[in-house]
């Protein structure tokens, strides 16, 4: 059966020819326009005169607009209506689209762009925390506050207490292929092409532009060179510019941004700081734990409130909290638009709780991996009863027509459910009963594949004997909820047609962004048909094939777009079935599907044969598939309910060195154990935990973002802003998966995969503060990322 | 003549044009090549990365984002889509589809050429050879098996056929011939008709840029700088290039020196290594391994193999960087930089060379035309802090070397980058220091004399107080390192 092999990416070839096409590659049609947008140079003010003669007059300038030059008022948020394509004359961040340049090249478009005059009245930028608290400036009336149990009661009472502060930072998510969109007019519509995670969204944003109905809009996306949900929202503003020059001209339009462009107008990850308070025991039991969450959502809402509302529902991490309270600040600032990026909060509020656990470990002197595990949850072992599931009450949404329903960031919803909280012994602080929990025994298998107690004694040994050279160790776990939080999104559509030579064609909602959901999906359905993968053709996203797609998003791309493909596979498949057990005087139940062969009632068809009959026998080969996931119910106000339909595990050992004279420091050795439930494809599962743990690392070790007190984006380019390059992958790295079936019933029992190994990311943090914590007696308080230069203050800090 | 011709995956093709036109775009919007893609447009992500063969046969991987056209001239370019021999991919192309070694793809053209590079030059210095290459969805792993799963596979056919093709590129079809140079050296413009814009080429700098000038010796460029002391000086254009692709500038009056063969000498003599000013950084790390193996490894961190392949020492002094690495190195060993205008030459000690920010001492029509070093010191060391290891600039690099006689320090040289408005001599450092034994009590005491030496910024890459006690820390590992202590972090072994 196709699933569970190691198959290659469905493009693996087309990549290393280079004949794989991006949007960007798609030819232009003739006399196709190029896009470039004019910048604001202030973070916050007015825009008192823009002088656009000379960006008119510039070789090879076809149009330039502003914001009154558009028919209707074009905006690109994914929540809340507050992102105009182009400034009302406002200006909220140092970055902000002022006026489109159409010209006849991508360099003649980009140079005009910068012979503006524009005249401002400054305003003095909110860029800080604390800026924005003093201005009281945020989203929402005031904090989001969840709580369970009486933290502050757990902590007073309890024998030991600490408190502290953790400050991480944001994170550009480099996609090596920046932003881009190509709109091709239409005589009734326009056809879009878009680097998009999400093409209803894109589809969605482009009919509000142009006034049109979403059926007059198609989205086509065949894949991206990177999203990590940098896509998610933030390609609405190229493609609903496309589409309204290409409206106004009749001329094919395309943009993509430079990379400059890209990194100084595009949301990144929410930085974030955690000030925590805790109470606990003499064996490191955590009593009580109070954090605070501060955000700097920039200047528009976006998807923060989802962002920040995940990094709560992962403030508990694999820990169980009796007494936990949780208060969540999403502060307004004039920085770019923070957005979703890979964990989507949720790395942020995992860091919070790793950093408690870390530092009674060092408070007691004892082995933070003994601290963690006597924190775990219950593991489902030892749990009696079989989870429970819920019937989906299936609520009604609300009509409103401006509101992007398929968003993360969609503000009308309705709780969808009663919401009332578990009772069980092992719940959450949002009163979920984890009954799936198996992180005791892959950390006991981890702690032997990794030989990490004879290793972390060594490293003692190691450290007292050198004095420059620090190493350190650390063990970090994650469990990932994996649902949408906004219920409603987790629903996702197929198409499947076989046409009469027995060629399977595939279409779902699902974009392809490097992860490999392509494949995995056509796994799945050759599985359904029994045929080898090659006969399944994959084709690109497109919303004239399936409409009302949620984004590629949350790690939910195979587990709900396998489901979708699986029902429509399987439509298709029954009438087979029923039309020839019909033939063979036999139930359908007995016509079997593999091989590339379809037996029934003894006798062996080719797949072709079998098809060919059914359309002589005019039986429809095309069908829809769909799926929503079951057992959902959550409350976001209250923070209560069950949001996620099961969790995703992982764990990881990292070795680190630092040098104690500059804070320099380096990865030396990783060892993984992650849960994938069944694997549908073990192969591009591994990539995406290595590929996760390097980018996780990265997160918190060489990527700064840094702006400077006018809110300018100072690291704007990868000479300023630094990812991993090969050499800072661990010297050894060792990734193996838990390959058990996941207990809820997902497509083959597999598990997401795309987003929790990101976290494991957060042990190589761990193991630096640890090689930091060898030159002094005091705790280091590492701050993210982990630059050398906080590295050395860590080390510092630790010698007292 | 107007322009000038080079092989593409093996067949002849002639371009015009502006003179500062990249090679990508020429690639993805005139001949339709879109395999080579834009990932950076400043030669820092490697998404370009093409194979360039000289006429003399070496072969190398370059960023096709920040390589003008002019610099190709009698060259051979191979693209991603002139890699696989008709339905047979290059080893490096299946060992990346075998393991894994491609998610979304746009980086893999790019890591393809860099590896096909490395694979034909036999290396297997992987981390290395791939550092100018980044992947944000892999983590690298499954792309290292792929190379070492390629290592020593046959190599491609087109490799020889390109050599051999080239060698009938006469010099007349490529870069013009002597009459036209000859030409060149009177006229406003160089005295060459401007190329014709071919179609599709849109409204660029064809208007205000001058042809590029394109000598094939020092003497030509001499004569012809003399006239034009404004035009701008292209050797590899890693910093050039970016003048042009991020700052949008066009460049009246260019010429391109990489035809230069004179520039690219290498002599020893009286004791000291004399770098013409064309010498790549390739070369120059190839050379200094093994006198200067600190030197050495700071040169593979500071650029890339795509970036080392193209850059010049002659160019990394000339443009008077605050920043840049090779001159504190260079200052600390006492380099002595040579300058010519016309026919007139004069020496200069480098430090002297680099007055204030931006401000070189190089008079109109004066060119670096070579740096000279001597080749030994013993106590010699450079060390560079930056975020990531390999291709970042430095926050802070540090060059020190000592003269120690019965145990004392009886003469002192250093060299600060990132510290001071130009590379700098750490004066104070230095006198207190001097004439002390050579123990690290000394280097102790006269640590407090660099915050004297230096009042450095704050900027994305540090803060001030962190550039002055990383300076302090790397004098100190200097001394521990002299001392056989265990000091560098890249050696610590897992």
């Amino acid at each position: 059966m196709s699933v569970g092999k190691p198959l290659p990416h469905d493009s693996a070839v087309l990549h290393v020819t280079g004949q794989a096409r991006y949007v960007d590659d798609i030819p232009a049609p003739a006399h196709a326009l190029h896009l470039a947008f004019g910048l604001s140079r202030i973070a916050r003010g007015r825009v008192v005169s823009m002088k656009l003669d000379k960006v008119r007059a510039a070789p090879g300038v076809a149009m330039v607009l502003t914001a009154d030059d558009l028919d209707r008022p074009a905006d690109c948020s994914p929540s809340a209506h507050d992102e105009p394509l182009l400034s009302d004359g406002t200006v909220h961040y140092m970055g902000q689209q002022l006026f489109l340049v159409a010209a006849d090249s991508h360099l003649a478009a980009r140079k005009a762009a910068r012979l503006a005059e524009v005249e401002y009245e400054e305003e003095e930028p909110i860029l800080t925390v604390e800026q924005a608290l003093a201005a009281n400036s945020r989203f929402e009336d005031g904090p989001r506050v969840w709580s369970k149990g009486d933290a502050e009661t757990a902590i007073s009472n309890a024998p030991r207490r600490l408190k502290g502060r953790l400050e991480m930072g944001g994170q550009e998510h480099f996609y090596l292929e920046g932003m881009a969109a190509m709109a091709q007019p239409q005589e009734d519509g326009v056809t879009i092409h878009s680097s998009t995670q999400h093409p209803t969204e894109i589809q969605h944003k482009v009919a509000d532009a142009l006034g049109l109905p979403m059926s007059a809009v198609k989205v086509e996306c065949r894949r991206m060179g990177g999203g990590f949900g940098g896509k998610e929202s933030q390609g609405n503003a190229l493609a609903v510019a496309c589409a309204i020059v290409a409206g106004k001209t009749g001329r094919a339009c395309r943009m993509r941004y430079d990379r400059d462009d890209d990194m100084t107008i595009t949301g990144k990850r929410h930085d974030f700081r955690v000030d925590y308070e805790v109470g606990y025991d003499e064996d490191g039991r955590v009593l009580g734990v109070d954090f605070t969450h501060y955000t700097r959502c920039g200047w528009s809402l976006d998807l923060s409130l989802p962002v920040a509302d995940r990094a709560m529902l992962h403030a508990d991490n694999a820990y169980l909290l009796d007494a936990v309270r949780i208060t969540s600040h999403r502060l307004k600032t004039n920085h770019q638009s923070a957005t979703a990026f890979r964990g989507f909060g949720g790395p942020q509020g995992v860091l919070g709780i790793e950093r408690v656990m870390d530092e009674v470990a060092h408070e007691l002197g004892l082995d933070p991996l003994e601290v963690r595990r006597r924190n775990f949850y219950r593991a489902a072992s030892e749990l009696n009863e079989a989870p429970q599931h819920h019937d989906d009450p299936a609520p009604a949404l609300p009509k409103d027509g401006d509101t992007d329903l398929a968003s993360r960031g969609a503000q009308a919803q309705l709780p969808s459910g009663g919401a009332a909280p578990e009772t069980g012994a092992n719940t959450t602080p949002y009163g979920m009963e984890v009954t799936d929990f198996i992180l005791h025994e892959m950390t006991e298998r981890l702690l032997e594949t990794s030989d990490y107690k004879a290793r972390r004694a060594a490293i003692a040994e190691w450290n007292a004997e050198n004095p420059v050279l620090k190493r350190g160790i650390a063990f970090s776990p994650v469990k990932f909820g994996i649902s949408f939080t906004l219920t409603h999104l987790n629903q996702a559509g197929a198409l499947v047609h076989v046409y009469q030579d027995g060629s399977i064609h595939l279409n779902h909602g699902g974009t392809e962004m490097g992860q490999g959901l392509f494949r995995k999906v056509a796994q799945v359905a050759a599985a359904r048909f029994g045929v080898s993968p090659e006969r399944v053709r994959i084709t690109a996203t497109d919303t004239h094939k399936v409409p009302n797609t949620s984004a590629t998003a949350a790690s939910s791309g195979s587990d709900l777009n396998g489901m979708a493909a699986q029902a429509a596979c399987d439509t298709i498949r029954d009438r087979i079935s029923e039309f020839l057990a019909g033939l063979h005087q036999c139930k359908p139940s007995e016509v079997r599907f593999a091989d590339d062969q379809v037996h029934v009632g003894g006798e062996s068809l080719s797949f072709e044969q079998a098809v060919k009959l059914a359309y002589e026998a005019r039986v429809s080969l095309s069908a829809t598939g769909f799926y929503k996931t079951p057992d959902l119910k959550w409350d976001r106000i209250k923070g209560q309910g069950r949001p996620f339909f099961y969790f995703a595990h992982g764990c990881a050992v990292t070795e680190v060195a630092i040098d104690t004279l500059t804070g320099e420091n380096r990865i030396l050795r990783t060892d993984i154990l992650h849960d994938a439930g069944h694997s549908l494809n073990p192969a591009l599962d591994k990539g995406q935990i290595e590929g996760g743990y390097v980018q996780g690392a990265g997160w918190l070790t060489t990527e700064e973002l840094v702006w400077d007190d006018k809110g300018a984006l100072r690291t704007h380019a990868p000479s300023t802003y630094k990812i991993p390059a090969c050499s800072d992958r661990p010297d050894v790295f060792h990734v193996n998966l838990w390959d058990a079936p996941n207990p809820a019933q997902t497509i083959y029992r597999s598990k997401a995969v795309g987003e929790p190994p990101f976290m494991l990311g957060i042990s190589a943090f761990l193991a630096l503060s640890h090689a930091a914590a060898a030159c002094g007696p005091h705790y280091p308080a590492l701050d993210a990322p982990a630059t050398a230069e906080r590295v050395l203050a860590a080390a510092k800090r630790a010698r007292g | 003549m107007t322009d000038i011709a080079f092989l593409l995956n093996g067949e002849t093709v002639r371009a015009g044009g502006a003179p500062t036109r990249t090679l990508l775009d020429y690639l993805r919007e005139q001949k339709g090549l879109t395999g080579t893609k834009e990932g950076c447009n400043e030669g820092d992500c490697g998404a370009c990365t093409v194979i360039v063969t000289d006429p003399e046969g070496g072969l190398r991987a370059l960023n096709a984002c920040i390589l003008f056209l002019p610099q190709l001239a009698g060259r051979a370019v191979r693209t991603v889509e002139g890699l696989a021999e008709g339905a047979a991919l290059h080893p490096v192309q299946q060992a990346m589809v075998d393991y894994h070694g491609s998610q979304c793809g746009f980086c893999t053209p790019g890591f393809v050429m860099a590896m096909a590079a490395a694979h034909a030059q036999g290396r297997t210095d992987h981390d290395d050879q791939l550092a100018g290459n980044l992947c944000r969805c892999t983590g690298y792993a499954p792309i290292i098996r792929a190379a070492e799963a390629a290592q020593g596979a046959p190599l491609p056919g087109w490799i020889e056929s390109d050599r051999e093709k080239l060698k009938t590129l006469s010099a007349a079809q490529t870069a013009g011939d002597a009459a036209a140079r000859a030409d060149a050296a009177s006229g406003p413009a160089g005295g060459r008709a401007p190329y014709e814009p071919e179609a599709g080429q849109g409204t660029d700098a064809t208007l205000t840029e001058a042809p590029g000038f394109i000598p094939e010796t020092a003497d030509e460029l001499a004569a012809w700088y003399l006239d034009h002391p404004e035009a701008t000086l292209i050797a590899g254009a890693t910093d050039v290039g970016l003048w042009v692709t991020k700052g949008l500038r066009a460049l009246p009056e260019t010429a391109f020196l990489n035809r230069c063969e004179d520039l690219k000498t290498i002599t020893r003599e009286e004791g000291r290594i004399r770098f013409g000013a064309g010498v790549t950084m390739t070369r120059v790390l190839e050379t200094l391994a093994a006198p200067y193996p600190s030197y050495a490894e700071m040169v593979r961190r500071y650029g890339s193999v795509q970036v080392r392949n193209a850059a010049t020492i002659g160019g990394s002094l000339a443009n008077g960087s605050p920043i840049g690495d090779n001159a504190p190195a260079l200052i600390a060993l006492g380099a002595t930089i040579h300058l010519r205008r016309g026919d007139d030459r004069r020496d200069l000690p480098l430090e002297e060379f680099f007055i204030d920010y931006g401000k070189q001492d190089r008079q109109p029509g004066e060119f670096v035309e070579a740096v000279s070093l001597p080749e030994a010191r013993e106590n010699f060391r450079v060390y560079k802090i930056s975020k990531r290891f390999d291709q970042d600039i430095s926050a802070v690099c540090a060059a020190f070397d000592a003269t120690v006689e019965n145990g004392s320090v009886t003469a002192i040289r250093t060299g600060f980058g990132g510290m001071a408005a130009t590379p700098k001599r750490a004066a104070a450092f230095e006198a207190a220091l001097t004439g002390q034994p050579w123990t690290a009590k000394s280097v102790e005491a006269a640590l407090p004399a660099l915050a004297q030496d230096f009042t450095p910024l704050t900027d994305m890459r540090a803060s001030a107080q962190y550039r002055l006690e990383a300076a302090q820390g790397l004098a100190r590992r200097w001394f521990a390192e002299m001392s056989g202590q265990r000091t560098n972090v890249l050696e610590v072994q897992p």
